[in-house]
């Protein structure tokens, strides 16, 4: 049986309840939304936490997709369900749609949340790369105020984030602006399961040409899960399929996946390769439509 | 700690440790053993029961979490002596062969006919697509949702049924 070790459970009753029990009980407490990342770590006593601060009784505040200031405002708590089930996410931005469809299975999308699956910062994590491919930004709220960092900023490396000791993450902002298109591709093993390598990419589109792009790996070992290179490769261009290989090869040479039960690197290398390429033709076709 | 939550239509409140999953919670302390326990890790599905109406998987869930909330088990789904039909559907096409996974299995089974009360066979498949049937009887198991999505109305005696 797996039971995580003893702890201290707590129940926010506001966001700023949460911050003030997590501003007294300092590093060792953890923030606990649907649970599904960081309850199977306590299980493996792979996380301790001496306090459990649950802020599932925040969903009024803390649930939702808006349109706001050109931007798309997605609460942390919102469960995976919801982002798939939100027909304005998917309208204007579907590789959330299509990384939804794959992030584990209905039932612990069910309670999964997006700020769970951020601050959980698994280098396999699904909406980690959308966000990086989308150029999102993580609103991070503590005692002092409220900081944005970007998502370069907000990933500090595998289970790092920049959200400090008495802070929260509350909110995902979405930029919007003219001629995007996106898309998400990922190998999965069987369904439901962690992926052995994914590509996500967002492009912006301006008469026939691409002028931005965002282009995040997950699983493949990519610093800060983003890929530098591929996207200079892209910026300026016009598309096509020699343009799209190459964003691919520049992926894979940004990707430094390591071998494990899924797959051997090189094979790893080749999906940042092929998926790269793959979400970068979606995600122009979708731009163009 | 102490723990209420509404279990199968009763409210019980109970004094737990705040590490307690709601498995155990379920089978432990109300003895609601219907509820299985399967692999602990949240990949097969077999301890799923309904929070608040939605199907979730119970050994990732703390039973502390669970208070405040309605949870349903598969002990609730025989009402006034009459067998769900989802439970009818899994008698009448096979729907079980060991049977470890079909508590999990009529749960979900449940949520998903509720929300959507004709499911096609993709959507039945995508419902249970976090669930492991180990005999991999999916088919059967498919037949049976699929013969209670037509015969909603009908419910069996539970003599009848036994």
């Amino acid at each position: 049986m797996q039971v995580p070790a003893p702890f201290e459970y707590e129940r926010a009753t506001s966001v700023d309840d949460a911050l003030a029990r997590l501003a007294r009980l300092g590093s060792d407490a953890r923030v606990i939304a649907g649970g599904h990342s960081l309850l199977p770590m306590m299980k493996l006593r792979l996380a301790t936490p001496e306090h459990l601060v649950d802020i599932n009784d925040l969903h009024d505040e803390l649930g939702y997709v808006t349109e706001e200031n050109g931007e798309l405002r997605v609460g942390a708590l919102t469960r995976h369900r919801e982002l798939l089930e939100s027909e304005l996410l998917g309208r204007l931005f579907p590789i959330f749609h299509d990384a939804e469809k794959v992030i584990a299975d209905p039932l612990v999308r069910n309670r999964g949340t997006i700020g769970g699956g951020l601050c959980q910062a698994d280098p396999s994590e699904d909406l980690s790369a959308v966000c990086t491919a989308v150029k999102a930004k993580a609103v991070i709220r503590g005692g002092a105020g409220e900081r944005t960092v970007e998502m370069d900023e907000f990933h500090r490396g595998p289970y790092e984030t920049a959200v400090g000791d008495g802070e929260m993450l509350v909110e995902v902002r979405l930029p919007l602006r003219e001629g995007a298109g996106s898309a998400y591709e990922k190998v999965e093993r069987r369904a439901g399961d962690w992926a052995v390598g994914a590509a996500g990419v967002a492009v912006w589109m301006d008469a026939g040409t691409i002028v931005d792009a965002g282009v995040g790996l997950s699983a493949l070992g990519a610093k800060a899960m983003r890929s530098p290179r591929a996207e200079d490769a892209l910026r300026g261009q016009r598309p096509s399929e020699e343009l799209f290989a190459e964003a691919g090869r520049m992926a894979a040479e940004d990707s430094n996946p390591t071998a494990d039960q899924r797959g051997s690197a090189e094979y790893k290398r080749h999906l940042a390769a092929e998926l790269t390429t793959r979400a970068v033709r979606r995600a122009v076709e979708r731009a163009l439509r | 700690m102490q723990v209420t939550m509404t279990v199968n239509g009763q409210e019980v409140t109970q004094e737990i440790e705040p590490r307690l999953l709601l498995v155990h919670f379920l089978r432990e302390n109300l003895r609601l053993t219907g509820t299985h326990w399967g692999c602990d890790t949240s990949n097969c599905g077999a301890c799923t029961v309904l929070m608040d109406g939605e199907p979730v998987k119970s050994c990732t869930v703390l039973a502390a979490m669970a208070g405040g909330h309605e949870v349903r088990t598969i002990e609730d789904m025989e009402q006034n002596g009459e067998l769900d039909p989802v439970q009818v559907g899994f008698m009448e096409e096979h729907g079980l062969q060991c049977g470890f996974c079909t508590p999990g299995m009529i749960m979900t089974a449940r949520a998903l006919l509720d929300s959507n009360p004709n499911p096609s066979e993709e959507e039945i498949r995508e419902a249970i697509s976090g669930q492991i049937c180990r005999c991999t009887g999916y088919v059967n198991i498919v037949k049976s949702v699929q013969w209670a999505a037509q015969h909603e109305t009908v419910a069996l005696p539970v003599e009848t049924a036994s």
